[in-house]
C-alpha cells in the first residue's frame, strides 16, 4: 500500500501542494488528472522523492518517511524509497549511450549488483513483455518515440518496484505511437501492477485507471472510481475540466485528419 | 644531396630524441594531470561547498588570465626567492598541469552542464546514487561532447611545450636552438622543428577523429532529451 499524508510542497514562496492525502491499494491504477500547474506532476515526483516534500509523510509498503521543513532527508532513506518505485518520464529519458537492453539492465547491475547474465535474462524477459525484444541491441536514437517509451517502461520495471509512476507517459507521442504505449500499460494493469499516472490523456486514463484523483491548485478537488469522476463528477470544477479535455481531444482528432488530408 | 637536406637528416635523430624523452612525456603527463585537476575543479564549481568555490574560481581566473610563459618563469625563476627550488622538468610539468587544469575545468564544467537534467532524474529513478549517476550516466555523455574542445587544448599543449625551452628544459625546440648555435642555420633547423610539431599535432588530430567516430556510434543525444 502507498500512502501520502498531508503532503505539502513549497518552491520558494509558491505552495504547489497544499496538504494532499491519498492512499493507493496494492494492484490499483490511479490517474492523477487536472490542469497544468495543478500539482499532479509534483505529487508524482514526491512519491519517488525526485522532489522532497516540505512536510507530510510518505509510506510505501513497509517504508515510512516523514518530512519536516528545513530538515534534510538522509540520502539512505531517499534511496530506500526510490528502490520501491519505478518511473516513466514524458520524454522517455533513456540513456542514449546504452543500447535498449543495457538501459533495462542498468539498475540491476549498477544498483542491485546483479551478475550480468542474470540481469540480461531479466531484461530480455521485460523487453519481451513490452514487445521490444527484437530491438534489444538497438541504440535509443534509432527507435521511435513509442518504442523508446516501451523500453523505458521495461527499465522502470526491472528492479521490481512496488509501484510504477508514469509522468505523462503518452504526451510526447503521436496518437498512433501513444496507442502502443497505452496497450503496454493496459496489459501491465491487468497483470496487477500498481500504477500512478499523471496524465492529460483521457483515453489512457479511462482505459486503464480504476481510481481518479483530480488535482487543482495544489489540492484534491475530487477523487473516486474512474467511472464516477469521468462520467458523473460531483464537483462543478471537475465537470468543466473533463468537458474541456473531451473538447480538446475531439479537436485534436478532427485537426489531425484535416492536416492528413492536406499532406496526402 | 643538397646541404639543407643533409643538415636536416643529420639533426633529425637529436630532435626526435629530445621529443621522445621531453616533449612527448611532458605533454602526456601534464595533460593527464591537468585533466584530473580540471575535473576536480569543475566538480567543485558545480557541486562543491561554497567555501571551496571561491578559491577554485580564483585559481581558474589567475591561470587563464596570465601568459603561460610568465607562469613558467614565475615557477622556475621566481619561486626560488621564497625557498622553493624546482628542477626545470618538474617546474614545467607543474606549470603546464595548472594551466591545462584551468582551461579544461571550464570545458568540463560546460559539458557536464550540457547533459539534460532528465538524465540525472532517470538515473535517480532507478535507484542510483549521485556518484553512480555521475559515473555511469553523466560523464560518459559529457565526455563525448568534450572530445573536440579538449582535443583543441591538447593540441595547443603539444606546441606550447616549446615554451619550456625558455626555462632550460632540453625539449625538441631547445635541441633545435642548440644545433642552430653551432651551425648558424636557423631557417633550416626551425623549419624542421616546425614540421615535427606539425607531425605530432597531426597524429593527435587523427586520433581525435577516430575517437569521435567511436563515441558517436550511438547517434548522440536523443531529440526528446533536448
Amino acid at each position: 500500500m502507498i500512502g501520502l499524508t498531508n503532503i505539502e510542497k513549497r518552491f520558494g514562496d509558491n505552495l504547489v501542494l497544499k496538504g494532499v492525502t491519498v492512499s493507493l491499494d496494492e494492484g490499483s491504477v490511479t490517474a492523477l488528472v487536472g490542469p497544468s500547474g495543478g500539482g499532479k506532476s509534483t505529487l508524482l515526483r514526491c512519491i519517488n522523492l525526485l522532489e522532497i516534500p516540505t512536510s507530510g509523510s510518505l509510506r510505501i509498503g513497509d517504508e515510512t518517511l516523514a518530512f519536516h521543513p528545513g530538515v534534510k532527508v538522509p540520502a539512505k532513506d531517499i534511496q530506500r524509497i526510490r528502490l520501491q518505485t519505478g518511473m516513466v518520464f514524458q520524454n522517455f529519458q533513456l540513456f542514449p549511450h546504452r543500447t535498449a537492453i543495457e538501459n533495462v539492465m542498468e539498475g540491476l547491475v549498477t544498483v542491485l549488483k546483479w551478475p550480468e547474465p542474470r540481469a540480461r535474462e531479466r531484461a530480455l524477459a521485460l523487453l519481451e513483455k513490452v514487445g521490444m525484444v527484437h530491438k534489444a541491441d538497438a541504440w535509443p536514437a534509432t527507435l521511435s518515440g513509442g518504442q523508446q517509451q516501451r523500453v523505458a517502461i521495461a527499465r522502470a520495471l526491472a528492479p521490481s518496484p512496488r509501484v510504477l509512476l508514469c509522468d505523462e507517459p503518452t504526451s510526447a507521442l503521436d496518437p498512433e505511437l501513444a496507442q502502443e504505449v497505452v496497450d503496454v500499460l493496459g496489459q501491465l494493469a491487468r497483470e496487477g501492477t500498481t500504477m500512478v499516472m499523471a496524465t492529460h490523456d483521457l483515453r489512457l486514463a479511462s482505459k486503464i485507471a480504476q481510481e481518479v484523483v483530480f488535482l487543482d491548485a495544489g489540492s484534491i478537488v475530487e477523487k473516486g472510481p474512474a467511472s464516477v469522476v469521468f462520467d458523473n463528477p460531483e464537483r462543478e470544477r471537475t465537470k468543466r475540466f473533463i468537458a474541456s479535455l473531451r473538447q480538446e481531444e475531439a479537436q485534436k482528432e478532427s485537426g489531425g485528419e484535416g492536416s492528413g488530408a492536406i499532406s496526402s | 644531396m643538397p646541404h639543407w637536406l643533409q643538415l636536416m637528416l643529420e639533426s633529425l635523430p637529436t630532435l626526435l630524441w629530445a621529443a621522445l624523452i621531453f616533449t612527448v612525456p611532458l605533454t602526456l603527463l601534464s595533460f593527464a594531470l591537468g585533466l584530473i585537476a580540471g575535473l576536480v575543479t569543475a566538480l567543485i564549481r558545480l557541486f562543491g561547498p561554497k567555501p571551496l568555490v571561491a578559491p577554485v574560481r580564483f585559481y581558474v581566473w589567475i591561470f587563464r588570465g596570465t601568459p603561460l610563459l610568465v607562469q613558467l618563469f614565475l615557477i622556475f625563476y621566481g619561486l626560488p626567492s621564497v625557498g622553493i627550488l624546482l628542477d626545470a622538468f618538474p617546474a614545467a610539468l607543474i606549470g603546464f598541469t595548472l594551466n591545462i587544469g584551468a582551461y579544461s575545468s571550464e570545458i568540463i564544467r560546460a559539458v557536464i552542464g550540457s547533459v539534460p537534467k532528465g538524465q540525472w532524474e532517470a538515473s535517480y529513478s532507478i535507484g542510483m546514487t549521485w556518484s553512480q549517476a555521475m559515473r555511469r550516466t553523466i560523464l560518459p555523455q559529457a565526455g563525448r561532447v568534450a572530445v573536440p574542445p579538449l582535443s583543441n587544448t591538447f593540441i595547443s599543449l603539444v606546441k606550447d611545450t616549446s615554451l619550456a625551452a625558455a626555462i632550460t628544459v632540453p625539449e625538441m625546440f631547445q635541441a633545435a636552438q642548440r644545433i642552430v648555435a653551432t651551425t648558424y642555420e636557423p631557417l633550416i633547423l626551425y623549419v624542421e622543428a616546425a614540421a615535427l610539431y606539425l607531425a605530432l599535432s597531426s597524429v593527435l588530430s587523427a586520433l581525435q577523429a577516430r575517437l569521435e567516430v567511436r563515441l558517436n556510434r550511438y547517434g548522440g543525444f536523443l531529440e526528446a532529451n533536448a
